[in-house]
Parts: structure tokens; sequence; C-alpha cells
């Protein structure tokens, strides 16, 4: 019989959960000062991210316990971290995790979990949407730091954050892929400027980013110089597996139907496009439910649950604000009102703005042409498509610098 | 019940496809939908005495081997993936079901263990549209007679054994009769879909014996109904990924320009949309076939499965045809095969627009 390697050994789901009652008797009450003491203490007890190291927020488990603290705390009525900081706890704080070093995992890891520093991630670029890797912000050594010059944009959170992770291109000449680098960047730097980005709803969701010669130490780089694609991917991969999951976000395919019950529609035509969108919002449900809780059928690509979810919710609002007939033509006053950059649910508002918070559903996270590229190349191992920018150095590729987007928002 | 785990289904999965493979090439296909009864009564016999599958869900005090739907969804799919031509949709999706939905004693121990054996071919001669009136007359003995006509029974020319639902003197009842009986007499009907036989059949006074409890029958054909939709539906799924994956294999090949045309991000985006439908319509049908038969949110999943894998299976096998251009047009190419089956399936046992209508009944009916 040979013993286990200790860094393999752990609770056990059972211990976990004595672990998490634990955690509940002796932590100060989730709902004192913010709740900031109570995450605190779930940090020290390694119920902040199970799979991190010991020490580091983590008990070194495998990720999928993290369901059962997730749970336990949920049932408790613990409001979740993730909430409060999406992008600090699911995107940043894996890549620290995984790229950092311990020097800043220490710095970074428990105020990002107690929600005391909110993070963003400084990654699209207006001349880079789709085509990440081929961002045109740089960094350029100074002394021993870096100087950051450049503009990023769709920044959520941004107007609050602490800290964000940028990636941004050390070397010009190097092929597109080849030439990106990490940095954790202080948004309180001088030389980062914040700005809202109006939506087509009238709210700012996201901001735009600039940096003019911002000022970061080399010891604020996270992974290699020259090694940021990596870190980019793991981050992309992390963002696409959570679209599609529902969360405490209301399904507005059964909130359709609550509606079309309550309205006692005869008209046997609307009551036929409402079932439809029904139906499709439920496939688009439970082919989500494959992979999140282990429904019937097997556990399918994230991109699969991305595009069916995203698709399924745009047919389902457009149903829903057709069926308000003239009155759908109204906007609620509020609604062309600028106010300050907020994360907008899609089940909020009136059905004018659920319907044009939803056009950005296929937008963000991979456009849906990109993800249909992604399912051709990883499910159905079609040939890829020639490609015109490898093989040279950045440069060299032909790009646009956002003058398109210059122009349209008027400067 | 018997409960199989996930091991036994991929087993059974496999072995099922095995007999697929084996016993329904393509060219047994094309030549099974040319003959009139459109199955091979070797095979069949070989399927129950070998496999089990027309009794795999028929309890074991009936011969059979008492499983259930999970089952059952399997044996669809696959029959479905490989247009198996047989009458295995009509006995173990219209037939049993009718049979184990009433509490006739003497007509379950007589039928079931038949077919659960491969001897006997059973359908449920169903009421396809309003012309199709069947009424059962009480005779002098305590006999009952039914006069009028069915217009879509599925493989009608060849049942041993039909249900017929129709208006008794106690109300709606599901009555049987015997395939030879006087009175009766079958046409077989030219089919968009040549794998699955039609037949049209005139009662003219052919003897009956009505399934107990007698004018009970609208609560036995609503099940029977609902389940046949969903063994469709899970046909329909089989059958669309055998088109996904006969598109993708062509798109790979295939070369134009100087390179595959699965290269081409105009094919590409339309196998990943095959492959959206695929996976969404299994996600329905599997949800349906968890809740079968007696869950009560199984009639909602049921009219869901069927009008959304429907109109998925039509989408994928339509576009099959078009990643295969040219000759996804030919008569020599499978692809019109499937896309018969498909366009004819979803017609069958309630078009798509009548399953979200009746959706909207029970939603209505339980608000």
């Amino acid at each position: 019989m040979s013993a286990a390697p200790t860094t393999m050994t752990g609770p056990a789901p059972s211990a976990l959960a004595a672990r998490v009652e634990r955690l509940l008797a002796e932590a100060p009450s989730p709902g004192v000062d913010g709740g900031i003491p109570f995450r605190a203490a779930q940090f020290e007890a390694g119920l902040a991210w199970v799979s991190f190291p010991v020490g580091h927020g983590g008990l070194g488990l495998p990720p999928g316990h993290q369901l059962v603290v997730d749970r336990l705390l949920r049932d408790a009525g613990v409001e979740p971290a993730n909430l409060r900081n999406p992008i600090g706890y699911g995107n940043v704080a894996p890549v620290l995790a995984a790229y950092g070093t311990d020097e800043q995992r220490r710095r970074y890891l428990r105020a990002c979990f107690t929600t005391e520093d909110i993070w963003c991630q400084l990654m699209s670029e207006p001349g880079a949407g789709s085509d990440v890797a081929g961002i045109a912000t740089t960094a350029r050594r100074d002394g021993t730091g870096w100087l950051l010059r450049g503009q990023k944009v769709w920044t959520s959170l941004a107007h609050v954050a602490r800290w964000g992770l940028a990636v941004v291109r050390t070397d010009q000449e190097k092929p597109k892929h080849a030439g990106l680098t990490c940095f954790v960047v202080d948004m309180h730097a001088p030389g980062v400027e914040v700005r809202p980005l109006r939506m087509l709803n009238g709210k700012a969701d996201f901001n735009e980013v600039f940096l003019d010669d911002v000022p970061v130490a080399d010891d604020n780089r996270v992974g290699e110089v020259g090694g940021g694609w990596q870190v980019v991917r793991s981050n992309l991969d992390g963002e696409r597996a959570a679209f599609g999951a529902e969360g405490d976000e209301p399904d507005p395919g059964e909130d359709l139907l609550a509606w079309w019950a309550r309205a006692c529609v005869d008209d046997p035509v609307l009551t036929d496009r409402v079932m439809a969108a029904v139906i499709r919002s439920r496939a688009a449900r439970l082919t989500a439910e494959r992979t999140q809780r282990g429904a019937a059928g097997g556990a399918v690509h994230p991109a699969i649950v991305k595009l069916l979810s995203s698709e399924a919710k745009q047919h389902t609002l457009e149903v829903a604000l057709d069926a308000q007939g003239v009155a759908g033509t109204l906007y609620a006053p509020d609604g062309y009102a600028l106010e300050q950059p907020v994360r907008v649910g899609i089940m909020q508002g009136d059905p004018a703005a659920r319907y044009l918070r939803v056009q950005a559903l296929t937008i963000e996270g991979g456009t849906s042409a990109v993800l249909r590229n992604v399912l051709a190349d990883a499910v159905l191992g079609l040939p890829r498509e020639p490609r015109f920018d490898t093989g040279i150095g950045w440069r060299e590729i032909p790009r646009n610098a956002g003058e398109y987007e210059r122009k349209v928002r008027g400067r | 019940m018997h409960e199989a785990g996930p091991a036994e289904h991929e087993l059974l999965r496999q072995s099922v496809r095995d007999f697929a493979t084996n016993t329904s090439p393509e060219a047994e296909v094309r030549r099974l939908m040319a003959t009139p009864h459109g199955f091979d009564r070797e095979v069949w016999s070989v399927m129950a005495s070998q496999l089990g599958l027309q009794g795999m869900a028929i309890p074991e005090r009936y011969g059979g081997a008492g499983f259930g739907w999970t089952e059952l969804a399997i044996v669809f799919e696959e029959f479905g993936r490989a247009l198996l031509c047989a009458p295995y949709f009509a006995t173990v999706a219209l037939a049993v079901p009718a049979l184990l939905a009433s509490d006739d004693e003497d007509r379950k121990q007589r039928h079931l263990p038949a077919i659960a054996s491969g001897e006997l071919v059973a359908t449920v001669a169903w009421r396809a549209n309003a012309a199709d009136e069947v009424t059962a007359r009480g005779t002098s003995g305590d006999g009952y007679e039914l006069h009028g006509r069915r217009s879509h029974v599925i493989d009608g020319c060849i049942a041993g054994l039909l249900l017929v639902p129709a208006l008794g003197p106690e109300g709606p009842g599901i009555f049987a009769v015997e395939g030879g009986a006087p009175g009766l007499s079958h046409e077989t009907r030219p089919t968009l879909d040549e794998t699955r036989k039609q037949a049209e059949i005139v009662f003219d006074g052919c003897p009956a014996r009505p399934l107990e409890p007698a004018g009970d029958g609208a609560a036995m054909l609503a099940r029977v109904e609902r389940l046949a939709a969903v063994a469709l539906a899970c046909e329909q799924v089989g059958g669309a990924q055998h088109c996904l994956d006969d598109a993708v294999d062509y798109a790979r090949d295939r070369m134009q320009f100087g390179r595959p045309i699965g290269s081409f991000q105009a094919v590409r985006h339309r196998c990943a949309d095959m492959l959206l439908d695929v996976e969404s319509a299994r996600s329905m049908a599997a949800r349906a076939v968890e809740l079968a038969p007696d869950d009560p949110q199984f009639g909602t999943a049921a009219h869901m499965a069927k009008a959304y894998c429907s109109e998925a299976f039509v989408r994928v096998a339509a576009a099959n045809i078009q990643v295969h251009g040219g000759i996804g047009i030919t008569w020599d190419h499978s692809a019109h095969l499937y896309l018969k089956r498909a366009k004819s399936s979803q017609l069958l046992f309630g078009n798509p627009q009548q399953h979200r209508a009746a959706l909207a009944a029970l939603v209505r009916s339980a608000a």
C-alpha cells in the first residue's frame, strides 16, 4: 500500500462540509462590514478557491469541489464573492494562481476575494475585438520597470477597480502571439483615465481605459516576457465556460411563458411564436445543464452552450417585445439617461430595455461567428481557413487602429 | 422495472448500433423500401430472439425484459440513425404502450408475449385527421363491430393486431382487431418516406373487442400519442446525428478552389449550426425520456421535444443536402432518404405547430 502524495490529500466532500460548518459557526457574521471579515475568514480557511494552494485561499483540491462549498454557503444565505468582484474572482484569480509569483499571490489574492480590491481586465482594444492577439497597446522598458501606452475598451468595472490585469505588446517585431506580456496595472496610477462607454440602451455597462505612459514595476509582470498569449487563452476559456451558466438570473423563456399565461393571450399566431421561443429557450437551458449539472445527454463544448443560450435569449426577447404591440415603441423615461457604469441584467427593465440589452449577448464573450469557428475546429474537426497573420512580424500584419471607432465616437 | 446504469446503456447502444450496421446497410434500406411490406421478417425475428428489442419495455410477466423508456430511447435513436426498415415504431412505440395503458389482463397476456417473441407485429390505427371517423357498434352477442376508415396507419398492411381508437356506445375506447378479420380491408399508400409504410384501412363491420376499461379510451390514447411523439423525437436525434456526421465527412474530403470545402467559413458555419441543432435536440429528447411516462411534467416535455426535434431534424437533413451540393440531390446519395424521413416524421403524430398549441393548452389548464 502506498501513501498518496501529500499535495493530493485534502478533505473529502464530507470533511469539506464540516469545514464550511466550522466557518459559519466561528467566522464573523456575513452581514458585518459588507461581509469583508467573513470572506477574510473564508479565505484563511482555504474555502475561497479550494483548488488553489494552501495559504493562498485554497486546499489543493480538484476545482469541482468548490461547488460543494458554494452550495452550502448559498443555503446559509451568504452572498458569493463573485457577485461583487466577478472579474477578480472568476478571471484574474485563476490566472494569478496559475501564472503569478508567490509574492503576487500573497499581495493580491486575499483582497481580491474579500472584495476590498475590485479587479478589471484590460484586454480588448478598438483595433482588436475578436482578434485579441492583435492588440496594439505597448509596454516599453523604462529603467527597471515598464511604461504602458494605448487604449483598452469593453472594460467592465474599470471605474471602481483598484487593479487591472492587462495584456500588452512588448515586442512589435515578433509574430503577433509571441510578442505579448501580461501586467498588473494600478488603476490609480498616473496616466490611467477611465471613461464610461455609453451603450445602445443608454446605459454604461462598460468603460474605455486610456493608458498614457502608465508606470508598472517589473514585479507586477505576470508570466514571462512574451508569454502573455498563454495567460490570455486560459482567461478566455474561463469566460466562455461561464456564459450560459444561469446563476440566479431569471430565464427569459420562463418569464415569457408566465407573461403569456397572465395576459390570457388568445391570438393563436402570437401564442405559437411565444411557445416556439419558450421551447427554444428550454432547449438552451437543458443543454447548459448537461455540462453544469450532469443532466442527461452528456457534457457539451462551452461554445455550444454560449451560442444556444445567447441566440435563444435574443429570439425570446424579440417575441416579448413584439407581444407588446404598439406599447413596445415606448422606452421607460429613464431609459436613455446615462447612469454610473452598472452591469445591467438581461431581465432588468421593461421589454424594450431587455430587447436592447440582449443584442450584446452574441458579441460579448466571443461573437457567434467566432464561436461557430471554434466549434468547426474543436468539435467537428473541419480543416481550418487559411490565415494571413501567421509567420510574419506583428508590424507587417494589415490592421486598423480604431480609426472607424474614433470617427463614430466623434474624437 | 429493471434499473440499468450508464455502462449497461453504452453496451446496449453499441450492440443495437452493431445490429443496425449489420442488418441495415444503405443497400438493404433501399431494397426493403422498394418492397410493399418494407421489412425483413427474419431480421425481425433475430431482433427479438437475440437482442430482445421488441420486449425491451414489456414487463417480465408478459415475456419482456422489463426495462423502461431510457433503454427504448437508445434503440429508437440508433434505428433512426440507420433508417432501419421494420415495424418497430408501430409495434413498440404505439401498440405496446396502448396495451400497457389498458387494464385488459386478458389482452395483455395474449398479445404482449407474442410481441416480445417477434411473432406479432402490431400497430395503432390512430386518427390522423378529421375525416378519419371510426365508430364501434354493439352486435347481437356481447361483441362489437367497427365502421369507418383510418387513412395513415403505420405498418397497417402487415400488422397482425390493430388497436383502433373509436367511439363506442360507452364512449371513446380502444378496440382490438385481428389483422385478417372479416370486414377489414387495407391498401398500401405511396409515401414520401418509403422506409416507413402506411396503409389506408377501411372497417366495414369488422369484429372487434374493446380494451378494458371500455369507454376510457381518451386517457389511454393521450398517453400513447405522447409516447409516440417522444419515440419519434429520439429517432429524429439519431437521424440528425447521421446527417451531421455525413456532412462533416464530406466537407473534410471534397476539394474545390484548391482546398477542402470544409475550410470555407460558409460551410463551417452551416456545419456548426447543424451541431447546435443536434445537441439541443438531444437535450430535449433526453428530458422527455427522463420524465416518461408518468411524471406530471411529461406531457409538457413530450410536446416540447416533438415540436423541437422535428424542426431540428428537418433543418439538419436539408443542410446535409446543401453541404453535399450536386451529389446531394441525386437519387443514389442517401441524403434524400433522411430528408424524407425528417419531413415525414415531422408531420406524423402532431406537427410542431400542433404540439406548440397542445403545450399552450397544457400550460393554460395548469394555470
